[in-house]
């Protein structure tokens, strides 16, 4: 029984939350990755872009509310999101042509593109804030657990609860789907092949005339669904809020960096493990240990390796680690 | 293109000069943070500050007819040098003559030292609630219409154990704020023979809260006790803790109380409770229908930052000058007894009063009453969470 309870402890606290973070991370890291592949520059302005497209999924969330149109137990921003989709899509391609074109048609160093999208990140931060207010925004709505943590006791008669929103349900399968999709278009079909091609090697891809201008046109809309999906699973999840997306830019950055920046598996094994460190290293494993161990050996101490304040650090001190003993991470980056 | 360009300079340098000559206008600086992690509290602050400001200089009665203007500065609540260098702006490039802010305690602080002080510009801070700038060398320049956290410590102790909870976790938000509220808790909790389980703090902001959480949850207690922000990180721990089932009742300090909480969390918030500065003076539901009627909502501090804002200019008509060192030793005249009562929109009776050489007591919208270094005494709403309603249980 005992072991039992520790267990559903770690699941309640540990795996189930730990896992949804994970999911959102590796979405948003894929997003990363892919214009890192194709475009090789590093976007700053992604976490804005999944702010973007999770804004539009909202305003068209708003629309359907107000028709009272619904597909309850699930949220109704879920059909608003292809609709968010179509807009963030519309919204990077015309980016592409307004800002980034202008420096790939002069080979401009890769720096240049990375400042580029710093200015964009800061402008799209103004327009969502002057569109949707920088007020927070509850996206949720539907059956908001699949099972609570007081049903699961009374249900197993066990101490520890265990819950299960949702929206962790949809975000990991949501995140299922999404990544099954990409390798399947990367590696099956030739659009994604000639993709690949292009990332490896630009000049071959080239002569082998695979068009650039499609290739980084698929790129762009490939991330605009990711990214837009990303937002609002994010959104769905906690709540939808302009300002969290900058700081999320952090953690989804050390996802792909840690996974190696250019591989989509990368992407995605990074989201879980930065996910996962995050939360195991700063737990309090005092309960935990009390389940395990006999009376006599409790003690007041929390049990807990670091404080949460250091939880950024964690994040950090891997992205330093895997830096030194293999730059290209986990997964060798730089190639798709 | 040089010349026009010139030309238009010498114009606006012209004009510029033309403006101070003829003294007709003042400017008030409002520095608040209207981007970053207060951004939707400073949404109603900003605007409650202009409507006293544009009250006073729309009623011709200030100084001679003297006209005010707001300029406003951004202090990103979190960002020490940012808030330094738009407080700095405001003072020698715009030549503001005081200033309504900061919000954030941190930064409210940096620009008091940094700007204030070496300028000599008085600061009314509306929301700056950290124990520490009661102390703070300030020259006088400083006051601020909210109280200090030391008092809301003793608050909290008392409607805990007024509950018979003994046992509380503590999380903040890390900053100034969080931090100088969360020890005065502790130390008051504790001295009323509470234990605190364990006191962490969390970062505003933050993508995900489950490792916070689960080290609350492992220290255990009756209650949490969230000294945060209310669609920051603050709600994101309570969003998390009632999630896994870690928690059940919650303490909302007054960053943390406010109509968007119980809307976002739903009936789960029920039974929790909390306080924050308040009054059931017919000030505040004044200030309620003004708020309304301007267009944005009477939300927390908001009529702290139309009395802050208030407090400076009709003690610059009190000492008869719009100088910094003259108003300064005016707010408290203003503020307190004796002297006729003043409410939100009723400034004009008040310069009235003062031009013709009367005493107020500037009440406004949060009952101001200035006590020590000149700082709010605090008056407190105790609220509780019901049928996903925040009501108001009593006053303290």
């Amino acid at each position: 029984m005992d072991i039992l309870n520790s267990l559903v402890l770690l699941a309640n606290y540990i795996f189930v939350p730990g896992l949804t973070y994970g999911c959102q991370l590796a979405l948003g890291a894929l997003g990363i990755t892919l214009v890192y592949g194709i475009l090789r520059f590093s976007n700053f302005a992604h976490g804005e872009t999944m702010s973007f497209g999770a804004m539009f999924s909202i305003l068209f969330m708003w629309l359907f509310q107000s028709w009272g149109i619904s597909i309850a137990p699930l949220p109704t921003v879920l059909i608003a999101l292809p609709f968010g989709i179509l807009c963030t899509i519309a919204w990077v391609l015309f980016c592409d042509k307004a800002i980034y074109k202008f420096y790939r048609t002069k080979k401009a160093p890769p720096v240049i593109f990375l400042i580029a999208s710093t200015g964009l990140m800061f402008l799209m931060a103004g327009v969502i804030r002057f569109i949707i207010g920088p007020r927070d925004q509850t996206v949720s709505d539907g059956a908001r657990f699949i099972m609570r943590a007081r049903e699961f006791k009374e249900m197993t008669g066990l101490d520890e609860g265990l819950a299960i929103k949702t929206s962790q349900a949809i975000t990991v399968i949501a995140t299922i789907i999404i990544v099954t999709l990409l390798f399947w278009f990367l590696n099956k079909t030739l659009t994604g092949k000639s993709m690949r091609a292009y990332s490896d090697n630009e000049d071959l891809a080239l002569l082998s005339g695979i068009n650039p201008d499609r290739v980084v046109m698929y790129a762009w809309v490939i991330t605009a669904i990711i990214a837009t999906v990303a937002g609002t699973l994010y959104g769905l999840d906690k709540s939808y809020k302009p300002f969290t997306f900058l700081q999320l830019l952090l953690p989804i950055f050390a996802a792909a960096i840690v996974g190696g920046i250019g591989n989509p598996l990368g992407a995605v094994v990074g989201g879980f493990v930065i996910a996962f460190s995050e939360i195991t290293v700063t737990y309090a494993y005092k309960k935990f240990y009390a389940y395990l161990t006999p009376e006599s050996w409790h003690s007041d101490g929390l049990l807990q390796l670091l404080s949460t304040d250091y939880k950024f650090a964690v994040s950090f001190v891997i992205l330093v680690v895997v830096l030194l003993i293999k730059p290209t991470g986990i997964f060798k980056g730089q190639s798709l | 293109m040089k010349k026009t360009l010139i030309a238009a300079m010498a114009s606006t340098i012209l004009a510029g000069s033309v403006l101070t000559a003829t003294a007709e206008e003042i400017k008030i600086g409002v520095l608040l943070g209207f981007t970053g992690a207060l951004e939707s509290l400073v949404a109603d602050m900003g605007p409650g500050a202009e409507l006293a400001i544009k009250e006073i200089s729309d009623s011709g009665l200030f100084l001679d007819g003297t006209t005010v203007k707001a300029i406003r500065g951004d202090t990103t609540c979190t960002d020490a040098a940012i808030a330094t260098a738009a407080a700095e702006k405001l003072v020698t490039a715009d030549g503001v003559k005081a200033i309504v802010g900061g919000d954030c305690s941190g930064v409210t602080g940096a620009a008091l030292q940094n700007v204030a002080r070496p300028n000599g510009i008085v600061m009314i801070s509306p929301s700056a609630t950290s124990p520490g700038l009661t102390t703070a060398e300030d020259d006088g320049l400083f006051f601020r219409t909210a109280p200090s956290d030391a008092r809301q410590g003793k608050i909290v102790a008392d409607i805990l154990m007024g509950k018979g909870v003994k046992k509380i976790a503590l999380t903040y938000t890390n900053n100034d704020y969080g931090k100088g509220l969360s020890d005065s808790i502790e130390a008051n909790f504790k001295a009323a023979g509470g234990t605190v389980t364990i006191k962490s703090a969390h970062e505003d902001g933050k993508g995900d809260y489950s490792a916070e959480v689960g080290a609350l949850a492992a220290a255990g207690g009756d209650v949490l006790v969230v000294a945060g922000y209310l669609d920051q990180g603050g709600k994101g721990i309570i969003q998390s803790a009632i999630d896994t089932g870690a928690f059940e009742t919650f303490y909302l300090p007054d960053g943390m109380v406010g109509d968007a909480l119980p809307a976002a969390i739903g009936e789960d918030l029920n039974g929790s409770y909390g306080a924050a500065p308040g009054t059931d003076s017919p000030g505040a539901a004044k200030f309620a229908k003004m708020a309304t009627a301007a267009g944005f909502k009477a939300g927390p501090f908001a009529p702290e930052s139309y009395d802050a804002a208030a407090l400076i200019l009709l003690a610059m008509q009190a000492a008869g000058s719009s100088e910094s060192s003259k108003l300064k030793d005016k707010v408290f005249m203003v503020a307190n007894a004796p002297g006729e009562k003043i409410y939100p929109g009723e400034l004009s009776k008040a310069l009235k009063i003062l031009s013709d050489g009367g005493d107020i007591d500037y009440e406004g919208g949060s009952a101001v009453e200035l006590i020590g270094p000149g700082e709010s005494a605090g008056n407190y709403r105790e609220i509780a969470i019901e049928n996903g309603k925040l009501i108001t249980v009593g006053y303290r």
